[in-house]
């Protein structure tokens, strides 16, 4: 073993769903959880004669994405039937994008755990419809649901670029933020939004001789745990697979291979790629897209700086820690909530405090985003201020920001009223100090001596300063004071 | 004269008048159905009720002053391959023999919308896949002036029904000929309009790149009134032609108005492929036009050699993957002795579609497969492309072309059903014509010595139909192969 090393090679598929108002060829509503074959019309059910009409929206939606994803967008591209037969299926093929996709190639900067970004090559992005679902519910029978036919989906697909299961999933996680800040798609995992399929092998090198394990494809993986578990899973599969058989990577040995929720591993579904002929040919029924500058131009012009961008931009200009300008910029309007505060003028570690150990907790627990709380950004700015300025301390800014969302006052009532307001008025102060100081007359006393004892007689000073004062004495001040008393 | 020998456009005019009811002249249509089907066969599904039902309230609102539609009253037949809300719409086919549209095609809703009456909806080769409509699989469909011979096809039932006055008009589609060439089988005027004209959508695809529904009529005056019921863009089906690139318009005005210096272009050896009787009635045909002062130039078509080879590839490569939905998993025929899904397919499809159907099916996989695409798919694609440029450089140099609708009047029944490459040449003068989209019409210009109608083909270029039916009514008005009427029916 000792002299094996081996190289993870990771390509990924991913279908994304769009978040259009209707299908991608007709103009039913776009479904989930309603009635079985209640979202459906004589398109996306392929009855005799109807015929598909373009959705411009979901044209749009994939352009944005192309272009977030640094793919080129195609000036011209067509829409293509891909046969095969499956009950899910209505028409017995499902209109694709084969030879001219709308997007590609391209990229996507991905982060690392050490911090760095890595650059993963894009192969293409195009669209397509989704097909039904086969609904095996009881007895000998299937039955087939076809709200879901005729979805919109953009596929991406990168060139086998990523090395090992957390890179997978980091490019699943920054492909979710990518799409939700673009708002193509709600990219919700429970809702099937995204589908993952990896396509892994490993580059074995024992005692300088380079071997390559036959590829896997997993199919249909709906959730980030599975993406990285199951490509961890065929890692040690294929190694071990590879020490057992020797196995190597031939013409046509790529297997497809399904994921197991509950034992935790895949599952063969086909050993060999099937020869499939999928005779593709352009759709006679839909007409070429053809992407026009000025069209490309307006579609460019609602892109918006992506995620991984503004996280960098975050703590380099406003010094945050990597973590917390990562949760900031988990979505678009958490992001967009705190650079209107920091407009408002507010302190941006600040602000990003609040937000992060208040703001976010709440909206967490009310099971909404931070928008949902009814904060304004230039009112959180002011509460930051208020901290900053010594106006009231950083644990009475969290107790504030708490009762402005219950009570959606102003911070500066809300630091009146639940009586926050730091004493800072230095000649109140002093005659306070001069009092515990009367009072404590030995503990001062260790103070002016110095040494060991003096450092936490000075605390204990503080601190029966701030019990008369009900902890509203401003600390600074109170140190002040006693550095200037106790010399 | 008897209601039923009446134009579709008198007939409008007198309902409208008061002069007939609409229910008299469907009751009369309804009759010679009940009389003269059970021998020319033209009906796969008859509407009485409905039909009569409709005519009715035509008539309602008629005496009570109340607008009406363009073809308000009259009784219309439409080919079985038209989705209707109403019926069945079945295609000629075993696979759809019970099938029940839930939607109404766009050219059925503007038929009602014009307050036509549909009376039923009439034979075809399967899937329009025929050029005799005995590849119907459901009934046998004859000429009504030779009842031992073929109507053509695959639109025989719409044109066998108008021959025999079981319709004031009718639709047909059209993918190679198949409203053209039964026009000419039977003696009517049938009209296959540019690529886009008309929607398709309802229309049961075969080859989707070729398909066109078009009117089938006693007059070209009738085949303009339906066309102009029928033309126009249509949000539903993304080729039909956007209003603002080509309006359509009102195929009546100027019908009358001959074409001003016409220039008739002739392919002779092209023509010089039909039988010698078909030859002498598109010549005089043509000198008729002559000594209305047309001018006829010989033009070079040198690809339409390669026309049928090339149609025969891209529409079965269409219709393979068109009819690939018929599965016996959602509608239509599904197999009893099917074990598995897998069987639920092949079973289905081997036990309910025609030999034809399948021979189109088998070939078109073939020419997308995987290594033979190339060879066959795409360069049926080029021919396409050279033989719209024939076209292209023809017009160039006059109005329109005429040339034959079919090589041969209607054959025997059974004579081809063995010989499919005889079958496909049947279509040799109208499949190019798919190919380039363009719009062609078939009137009647003469009988052979058998006395079987001969059909004068015109072609303009793409969206002048109103044009090719001013070209077609100067010929027309100039002759009476339009009244002559098929004997012994009766």
């Amino acid at each position: 073993m000792s002299d094996l090393t081996y190289k993870v090679i990771v390509g990924l598929e991913i279908h994304v769903q769009l978040n259009t108002r209707t299908k991608m060829f007709c103009s039913c509503a776009l479904s989930f959880g309603e009635e079985a074959n209640s979202r459906v019309c004589p398109v996306c059910l392929g009855l005799p004669g109807a015929l598909p009409v373009m959705n411009r929206q979901a044209v749009e939606y994939a352009m944005l994405a192309a272009l977030a994803l640094d793919c080129p967008v195609a000036e011209f591209t067509k829409w293509d039937r891909k046969s095969y037969y499956y009950p899910d299926l209505p028409k017995n093929y499902q209109i694709s994008q084969y030879d001219l996709p709308l997007g590609g190639p391209g990229s996507i900067e991905i982060p690392l755990e050490d911090g760095t970004t890595k650059k993963v090559r894009i192969r293409r992005a195009h669209l397509e419809e989704d097909a039904g679902k086969n609904v095996h519910a009881a007895g000998s029978f299937s039955q087939v649901d076809l709200n879901r036919a005729g979805t919109p989906l953009l596929e991406i697909v990168t060139e086998p670029d990523l090395n090992g299961p957390e890179q997978v999933r980091a490019l699943a996680v920054e492909l979710q933020r990518i799409v939700r800040y673009l708002g193509i798609s709600e990219a919700d995992m429970q809702k099937g939004h995204m589908r993952f399929e990896p396509n892994v092998n490993l580059v074995i090198d024992r005692a300088g001789q380079q071997f390559k394990t036959p590829i896997a494809e997993v199919k249909n993986l709906n959730s980030f745990r599975a993406l990285e578990r199951s490509v961890a899973y065929e890692i040690r599969r294929q190694l071990d697979d590879f020490l057992e058989t020797g196995r190597t990577m031939q013409m046509g040995n790529k297997s497809t291979r399904g994921w197991n929720d509950v034992h935790e591993a895949t599952v063969l579904q086909r050993e060999k790629e099937e020869a499939h002929d999928y005779r593709y040919f352009p759709d006679p029924d839909l007409v070429p897209v053809v992407t026009t500058r000025q069209w490309l131009d307006e579609i460019r012009s609602r892109l918006c700086e992506l995620p991984l961008q503004r996280q960098v931009r975050y703590v380099q200009a406003y010094g945050l820690s990597e973590y917390d300008a990562g949760v900031l910029t988990g979505d678009r309007s958490t992001a967009d909530f705190f650079e209107q505060a920091v407009g408002s003028g507010g302190d941006p570690k600040r602000i990003c405090n609040l937000l992060t150990q208040v703001g976010l907790k709440l909206a967490n627990e009310r099971g909404r985003d931070l928008l949902g709380l009814g904060l304004e950004p230039n009112a959180v700015a002011t509460l930051a201020g208020m901290i900053d300025q010594g106006v009231i301390s950083a644990s009475a800014g969290n107790t504030i920001l708490q009762a402005m969302v219950e009570t959606g006052k102003k911070p500066e009532t809300l630091a009146q009223e639940l009586n926050l307001v730091q004493k800072s008025d230095a000649g109140e102060l002093e005659g306070i100090v001069d009092q515990v100081l009367k009072e404590n007359a030995a503990a001062a006393a260790d103070v002016v001596a110095g040494g060991k004892k003096s450092q936490k007689a000075r605390g204990f000073l503080l601190g029966q300063v701030m019990q008369k004062t009900k902890g509203q004495a401003n600390p600074k001040v109170v140190s002040e004071i006693l550095n200037r008393k106790l010399r | 004269m008897p209601v039923h020998d009446l134009t579709a456009m008198e007939l409008r005019d007198r309902i409208a008048a008061g002069q007939v009811s609409s229910v008299e002249a469907t009751r009369a249509v309804l009759d010679r159905i009940d009389r003269l089907d059970p021998v020319v066969g033209a009906y796969l599904s008859i509407l009485p009720e409905r039909a009569l039902e409709t005519a009715k309230e035509v008539d309602r609102k008629i005496a009570a002053g109340e607008p009406v539609g363009t073809l308000a009253g009259v009784p219309i037949a439409i080919k079985d391959v038209l989705c209707t809300s109403f019926g069945t719409t079945t295609c000629g086919s075993r696979i759809l023999q019970n099938f029940h549209s839930p939607y109404d095609a766009t050219v059925v809703r503007k038929l009602l919308d014009a307050d036509a009456i549909i009376v039923g909806k009439t034979n075809m080769d399967e899937f329009a896949m025929g050029s005799s409509t005995e590849n119907s699989g459901l009934r046998k469909t004859v000429n009504p002036w030779d009842t031992s011979r073929v109507p053509g096809g695959s639109s025989g039932g719409s044109t066998a029904a108008m021959a025999a006055r079981m319709c004031f008009a009718a639709l047909g589609s059209d993918t190679g000929g198949s409203i053209r060439q039964p026009a000419s089988f039977c003696g009517v005027v049938g009209l296959k309009p540019t690529y886009g004209r008309v929607s398709r959508y309802g229309l049961v695809a075969y080859g989707s790149s070729l398909d066109q529904i078009g009117p089938i009529a006693g007059t070209v005056a009738d085949a303009a009134l339906l066309l102009s019921v029928i033309a126009g863009h249509d949000p539903a089906d993304s080729t039909s032609v956007d209003e603002k690139a080509a309006p359509a318009g009102d195929y009546l005005a100027g019908l009358n108005e001959p074409v001003e210096g016409l220039k008739i272009g002739i392919a002779s050896a092209f023509n010089a492929g039909a039988e010698p009787a078909i030859q002498k009635a598109i010549g005089e045909a043509v000198d008729d036009y002559r000594e209305a002062g047309a001018e006829i130039v010989e033009v070079d078509m040198p690809h339409l050699d390669y026309a049928i080879a090339a149609y025969y590839v891209i529409a079965t490569a269409e219709a393979s993957s068109n009819l690939a939905r018929y599965d016996g998993v959602h509608y239509g025929y599904r197999s009893e002795n099917a074990n598995d899904y897998i069987e639920v397919y092949t079973k289905s499809r081997e036990e309910a579609f025609g030999k034809e159907v399948k021979r189109r099916i088998m070939l078109g996989t073939y020419a997308l497969s995987s290594g033979y695409y190339d060879a066959y798919y795409l360069k049926a694609l080029k021919v396409r492309n050279l033989i719209r440029g024939d076209f292209v450089r023809a017009f160039e140099r006059c109005d329109c072309l005429m040339m034959p609708a079919a090589p041969t009047t209607a054959f025997q029944i059974g004579e081809k059903v063995d010989d499919p490459l005889k079958m496909y040449l049947a279509d040799i003068y109208t499949v190019a014509v798919n190919l380039a989209g363009i719009p062609g019409i078939s009137i009647p210009c003469g009988f052979d010595a058998a006395g079987l109608p001969i059909g004068l083909q015109i072609l303009t270029p793409a969206f002048s139909e109103a044009k090719l039916l001013r070209i077609a009514r100067m010929y027309e008005a100039r002759t009476n192969w339009h009244t002559r009427k098929p004997v012994g029916l009766e």
